[in-house]
């Protein structure tokens, strides 16, 4: 095979499993807009926090620990003690779960048939005072992340590609973990929905909330587990992102990754982030090599997920997957 | 009640005037945002050399210093921000810790009569004072970094990079494209093949670029990022087994926060150093006796001996000296911003002063000028022990190629003071 095309073919695949990460944080969109009409601004700042949470539990960190010295004269950090990975993934998920609540009751509960800019505002808001709260608990300092995740080449598929083409390909052993969560979670997120009954009174919610309230379902309890389960891929996203690079505020940034992927595989739509996220994944890849990279010096992918959603928005500017909205007068 | 009155009065006037009586130093910190791990030992490094100032000699020539903290994010507009609203409290000398925010501040600062110390960043030919009245940017600048990283590699490869191919990846901004047109005429010398790799703010994604490097299999990589760029970096070296050797960062790419969180697989990789690490200086014996053990440590405390927290306290030391020269020069204690200019620009860092000073063997010995606000321009290279968590330096202390940076230097500053209308001084 032509080395360009062997390259190519290389930078596909990886675009791929790049697409899977985006395609994890815009899951945690997808799934409350679903359901609330709430484009959630803090999802970012959400797989933060989860990710330095995380951090805390495993490594015994005293939360608020440099507040509690500053006022009391005190020196304490730690608890001296380690929790195991699993467990702390499980203790997490209830601080998602508490956060999920406390969203609710102080947050929507009051917000409830305003305007969705109005919500949206609610979420900028709860997005800075998010990131200030996770900074005073933890701390700004980077986390390395230690919960056994594979990195590095893929041995087995470097050796296979060569053997076949004469070029071993490179694939992430991360991008390959992340993969098959992203399938399970997908999968997982979709059984919920389809066969459980809090998952048909999430969808009946999300169709027509007034009727799904006529019927006796609960609008409080949707909210709260549907921003628990955006907290729980917020913590999927937040630790696969965060073994790259470390736990840090930049993880927050993320979130800028999952637009052009909502854009072009529409806001209510499962297997839309999925979908949008491979296809921005591979498509900004492959401009960056093919194009960006020989002609127009780079660093293109940032410009271009944004410029291949708008494209798509031409012709469906529901995306890909999402609602046609029709509105009569 | 006339009395009480005029109490009342004299009391509030007093509390609405500045305070004349302290030297007043500006922080632009930024403990939050994408940056704050890095911003913190260079906020907290500034604010304990002072304190320590304080406790031990009560200030600088009898006068009480004080550091005035204002928050930045990191963010241009929110520096420019932080400089209007502290420079009317007496601050003497700027160091914004961001090329985005010194660039901002040249003109405003030049105007205002407010030097700046841009300490290794910033616009590179704010060297040459002729120029640039109010910047200085000792002991070293970007085009030195790239001059020496250079050295380095001719070293390392025996003397000859004519066969060589280097790749710079860098922070697609003004940082980050600083040293371009210094490596484009290095490659010209020295006849290595270039190739640049811009990566995108912040740099979490860089897969691309580093199967590039893969593909294209350069003999070396240089790095000019910051932040999650610099670790994301460092971690895509690792998986593409890159050599980390073979890896070099600028001065901004070479903390224990780029490293740590790669763990073992960032053992080997090499940064550029503008000073020493460690903690084994006599300014870390009286910062200990007069902050450490007195509790009165800026932020968490736990920043000493860092390669930023050193680089701070560096920056502290330059511009106290400066201040103390500048308070001879004017004959008062109480200087102004200007009087500050002055003491700066007759800096004279030499060996003895820095072993009196406590920071023996530190950093090399330099004097500024009033054509020469860029130092030395020498810097080091050192390495990182994965095992150790440790840098340790593995050069001297070398000197960058003046025939290829001075050219330079002369025509963007040139080209600027035509802009300005700005007549060169110096004469």
């Amino acid at each position: 095979m032509p080395e360009q095309l062997l390259w190519s073919a290389e930078v596909f695949l990886n675009g791929l499993m790049a697409g899977v990460l985006y395609a994890l944080v815009a899951l945690g969109f997808v799934l409350i807009y679903k359901a609330s009409g709430i484009f959630n601004f803090a999802q970012g700042v959400m797989a933060l926090f989860a990710a330095m949470t995380l951090y805390g539990i495993m490594n015994g960190l005293v939360p608020f620990a440099h507040l509690i010295n500053a006022v009391f004269g005190t020196e304490i950090h730690y608890f001296g003690w380690n929790v195991p990975a699993l467990a702390a993934i499980l203790l997490t998920v209830g601080v998602m779960i508490g956060f999920s609540y406390l969203v609710q009751r102080f947050i929507f509960r009051y917000l409830v048939g305003q305007e969705p800019i109005i919500l949206f505002m609610a979420t900028i808001g709860l997005a800075y005072f998010l990131e200030g709260v996770g900074d005073l608990m933890w701390g700004s300092d980077i986390k390395t992340l230690e919960v056994g995740l594979p990195q590095g080449i893929n041995e087995t598929i470097d050796q296979v590609t060569f053997d076949a083409f004469g070029y071993g390909f490179f694939i992430d052993n991360l991008d390959i973990v992340a993969s098959c969560v992203a399938a399970v979670l997908v999968m997982a997120l979709v059984i919920f929905a389809q066969y459980t009954k809090q998952g048909r009174a999430m969808r009946a919610v999300a169709d027509d909330h007034q009727a799904a309230l006529s019927v006796g379902v609960s609008l409080n309890f949707i909210w709260i587990l549907v921003w628990s389960l955006a907290g729980f891929v917020a913590l999927v996203a937040g630790i696969m992102w965060g073994a790259k690079s470390g736990v840090q505020f930049s993880l927050s940034l993320i979130a800028l990754k999952a637009l052009p992927v909502l854009m072009l595989g529409g806001f209510t739509s499962i297997p839309g982030a999925i979908v949008g996220g491979l296809i921005i994944g591979v498509g900004e890849k492959l401009f960056e090599f093919l194009i960006g990279q020989p002609y127009l010096g780079g660093a293109t992918e940032n410009w271009f997920a944004y410029m291949l959603a708008l494209i798509f928005l031409l012709f469906r500017p529901q995306g890909l997957f999402g609602e046609k909205i029709i509105e009569r007068v | 009640m006339k009395m009480r009155l005029a109490t009342w009065a004299a009391a509030a006037l007093m509390a609405a005037s500045p305070v004349m009586a302290d030297l007043v130093f500006p922080s632009l910190d930024y403990r939050t945002g994408p940056y704050a791990a890095n911003g913190i030992p260079l906020a907290d490094g500034y604010q304990d050399y002072f304190n320590m100032l304080n406790e031990r000699d009560g200030g600088i020539g009898g006068v009480m210093t004080r550091v005035l903290s204002c928050e930045t994010g990191y963010n241009t507009e929110k520096g420019v921000e932080c400089y209007e609203s502290t420079k009317g409290e007496g601050s003497l000398v700027y160091q914004p810790y961001s090329t985005g925010i010194t660039y901002q501040l040249i003109p405003k600062a030049t105007a205002d009569d407010i030097p700046i110390h841009s300490m290794g960043y910033g616009r590179t030919s704010a060297k040459n004072g002729k120029v640039f009245s109010h910047v200085f940017n000792y002991p070293g600048s970007y085009w030195d970094a790239a001059s020496i990283a250079v050295k380095h590699i001719i070293d390392v490869s025996g003397g000859d990079v004519s066969d060589k191919k280097i790749a710079l990846v860098y922070h697609n901004s003004a940082y980050g494209k600083e040293p371009i047109r210094t490596l484009e005429e290095l490659s010209k010398k020295h006849g290595f093949e270039l190739t640049l790799l811009a990566v995108d703010h912040p740099g979490q994604e860089q897969k691309s670029q580093w199967l590039q490097i893969r593909r294209e299999r350069p003999d070396f990589v240089l790095m000019w990022g910051w932040g999650v760029m610099n670790q994301v970096a460092i971690q895509e070296a690792a998986n593409i087994r890159f050599p980390m050797e073979n890896f070099i960062g600028v001065w901004w790419s070479g903390s224990e926060n780029d490293v740590l969180p790669v763990g073992e697989a960032a053992n080997g990789y090499k940064a550029l150093a503008l000073s020493s690490p460690g903690m084994d200086y006599g300014v870390y014996d009286d910062l200990k006796t007069y902050i450490y053990d007195k509790g009165l440590a800026a932020g968490n405390g736990d920043q000493m001996g860092t390669v930023l927290y050193n680089r701070a306290l560096y920056a502290a030391m330059l511009a106290a000296e400066a201040a103390k020269i500048a308070q001879e020069i004017h004959g008062v204690a109480d200087i102004t911003p200007g009087m500050m200019r002055d003491g700066m620009e007759a800096l004279d860092m030499s060996d003895a002063r820095m072993e009196e000073l406590g920071f023996a063997g530190f950093a090399p010995a330099f004097k500024v000028s009033c054509e020469n606000h860029g130092g030395s321009g020498k810097g080091a290279v050192q390495q990182w022990d994965a095992s150790a968590k440790t840098w340790t330096l593995i050069t001297d202390f070398i000197e960058s190629d003046k025939s290829i940076i001075d050219p330079l230097i002369a025509e963007d500053s040139a080209a600027f003071a035509a802009e300005n209308n700005i007549e060169e001084r110096c004469n």
